[in-house]
């Protein structure tokens, strides 16, 4: 076992674990505010083909991953406007966005599959990806409006009386989540798999979700649950094309597994979960009560 | 008045509608979405091709990304109870969900692709592409410099895993030093994950990488890496043409074309049907002159003509599995029944099939 080999496997590592960790982190900080967005593999898929279709018909990166992000402010605007103003259930509108990304992408980009593109560098969203997270991390715990974000994730009710516009806050925080999850799912139709296929985010966006309850919502803890679950996907390949044997299914589970293990771990602290599960997610705010 | 109006353009078109005779409604079961350009693609490609010849004595229909689960039952159900008459699933794991709603429609026909069980109204039908898997591993036999092939398998069903061996019984021919790396990724349609996996593989010295998966990613991954590939169920050179070798074409329509024709007439009967290259159901791409020496796809296709008058069998004994039991004798080819049944790689292959 070389150096040569090592490093391949950490930019294997890197290049699938990306998207996971944007997606996360967008979620993380709907889910901070108190709103709960089941949407990110729709707005992942309308993010995917929408940069996609941008990169074929304008020939520009830029203006690709622009638009792509365009696509996901307007999808979870529309999913902010109904739960916030609306107030329907987040959950079953959650539900409702992804079924409808994962149909508004296969119409969008009917006509664009199997389209040849020729596929952008990963290593500046990788660097992206930390960055963003480390940004959050700061915004929440060193910033004045990280706290207020906080607070109305907390209990709306008392930042409402405190003079904060809860809905505003929340709508900004659904808004970067749904930009985060364009933003992967651009990035895995132009640089990690440079095509669009339908439905080609395969249920990272779940994948997604399940980090941010596995992070028990602290930013830091997103890059180590999406690198759990893409280096053990990585690495189970690496032990079956060297030939190890192990049993067939385990190969399967195994990245699920680790997280699942990890996550009883971190959970056993039943009070630090507490401390930092927003206390409102998924309660709709009512002004004036 | 509307009433009225209604009602008269509803008798006309009954009067109209039954003049013609009923067209007879083909339905499809997709285990992927049609672009995919790998397998879901080539059945489109074939329902097209059906719906070509017969014009409009059949009408086509198609539910795509139907998960290989109960969710099957639910799709195929959909299509017996909206009066389809023929019914193709297109998938190996839609056997049982087949079975179970074809007990409940005895006058509706089912077609399963890939299966092993038939009954009276389910006929079972599949391609013989371990004759194109011999192709290519000879091909890659003579054309990697490591040594080493990268293979991607979907999931541990006889057709993958004989697949497997046709390749390597014809690699290790030409080229006793071959090495397989495989990696079962469990999935046939994540475009992520069988481009990590082709990486990895790279990355582990492969210099071919050959897959038993839907899309192009690992073709992709292999173009962008400067290693040589074999497309998967159509011709994916457009994709990586630096690297596609071939491609292994599945080729339905006229099979389709066929059993539709036969519902039509009436005279449709359940049965088994395994074609190759000779009737024209597998088909190889065009060879890259670009990578590949003349020499070498002169050999190629000679080792056609061969399979096609059956001169060629990949499974020609002596075959040994990996415990060293001769499983075909010397000078004998291997019965259909150990082919469809084939969960076992033979020697010279490590690791082990997952059970």
């Amino acid at each position: 076992m070389n150096l040569d080999f090592i490093i391949g496997i950490l930019e294997i590592i890197l290049i699938a674990t990306t998207p996971l960790v944007f997606a996360a982190i967008g979620e993380l900080v709907t889910e901070k505010s108190g709103v709960l967005n089941l949407g990110v593999e729709g707005m992942m898929l309308v993010g995917a083909v929408s940069a996609f279709v941008t990169l074929v018909i304008s020939g520009s990166y830029f203006l690709a991953f622009l638009i792509s992000i365009f696509s996901g402010i307007l999808m979870s605007g529309m999913f902010a406007i109904l739960v916030l103003y609306l107030m329907t259930n987040q959950i079953a509108t959650g539900l409702a966005l992804t079924i409808f990304g994962i149909g508004l992408s296969s119409m969008i980009g009917k006509k664009y599959i199997g389209t040849p593109i020729d596929g952008l560098s990963p290593w500046f969203f990788v660097l992206i990806s930390f960055v963003i997270v480390f940004i959050v991390s700061y915004f929440f715990y060193k910033t004045k409006s990280g706290l207020i974000l906080r607070a109305v994730g907390e209990s709306h009710n008392a930042a409402h009386a405190l003079g904060y516009n809860v809905i505003k806050v929340r709508f900004i925080a659904i808004i970067f989540g749904g930009s985060m999850c364009a933003l992967a799912g651009s990035y895995i139709s132009i640089c990690y798999a440079p095509m669009w296929q339908e439905g080609m985010t395969a249920e990272r966006g779940w994948i997604a979700l399940a980090i941010v309850v596995f992070s028990t919502w602290k930013p830091e803890r997103i890059l180590i649950g999406a690198y759990i679950f893409g280096g053990v996907t990585i690495l189970q390949m690496n032990l079956q094309a060297l030939g190890i044997r192990i049993p067939g299914q385990f190969f399967n589970m195994a990245p699920y597994v680790a997280t699942i293990i990890v996550l009883i771990f971190i959970s056993s602290n039943k009070l630090r979960i507490k401390l930092s599960a927003p206390a409102s997610l998924t309660i709709p705010f009512f002004k004036g009560k | 008045m509307i009433r009225i109006i209604t009602f008269f353009t509803t008798f006309l078109f009954f009067i109209f509608g039954s003049a013609h005779a009923d067209p007879k409604k083909v339905g499809f079961i997709y285990i992927g979405p049609p672009g995919d350009h790998g397998w879901t693609y080539m059945h489109d490609v074939g329902r097209k091709y059906m719906e070509s010849q017969l014009g409009d004595s059949i009408s086509t229909t198609y539910i795509e990304n139907v998960p290989e689960n109960a969710d099957a039952v639910r799709a195929i159900r959909k299509l017996a109870d909206s009066g389809h008459d023929l019914i193709f699933t297109t998938s190996f794991n839609y056997m049982d969900q087949t079975h179970e709603v074809a007990k409940d429609f005895p006058d509706i026909k089912f077609e399963h692709a890939t299966g092993y069980i038939q009954a009276d109204n389910v006929a079972t039908y599949s391609a013989r592409f371990y004759e194109g898997r011999m192709i290519e591993g000879h091909i890659a036999g003579h054309m990697t410099k490591t040594n080493t092939i990268g293979y991607i398998a979907s999931y541990p069903i006889p057709e993958v895993v004989r697949g497997i061996n046709a390749f390597y019984l014809a690699a290790s021919k030409v080229n006793p030093d071959i090495k397989m790396k495989i990696i079962w990724v469990f999935t046939w349609y994540d475009p992520g994950k069988e481009a990590d996996a082709a990486n990895t593989l790279i990355n582990q010295g492969a210099d071919i990488i050959v897959q038993h998966t839907d899309t192009y990613a690992p073709c992709q991954a292999a173009q962008k890496a400067g290693v040589l590939a074999f497309g998967q169920a159509s011709n994916q050179e457009e994709f990586c043409p630096d690297s596609h070798l071939t491609a292994i074409e599945d080729i339905w329509g006229p099979y389709y074309a066929a059993r539709a024709k036969a519902v039509v007439d009436g005279t449709w009967s359940s049965g088994d049907t395994w074609d190759g290259m000779d009737k024209g159901m597998v088909v190889m791409s065009p060879y890259n002159t670009k990578l590949m020496p003349a020499s070498l796809i002169q050999e190629a296709v000679n080792m056609e003509v061969a399979i096609k008058d059956g001169t060629l069998h990949p499974f020609t004994g002596p075959i040994y599995n990996q415990a060293g039991e001769m499983v075909v004798p010397e000078g004998e080819v291997a019965p259909d029944g150990m082919l469809l049944g084939m969960n076992f790689y033979v020697q010279g292959i490590d690791g082990e099939v997952p059970q």
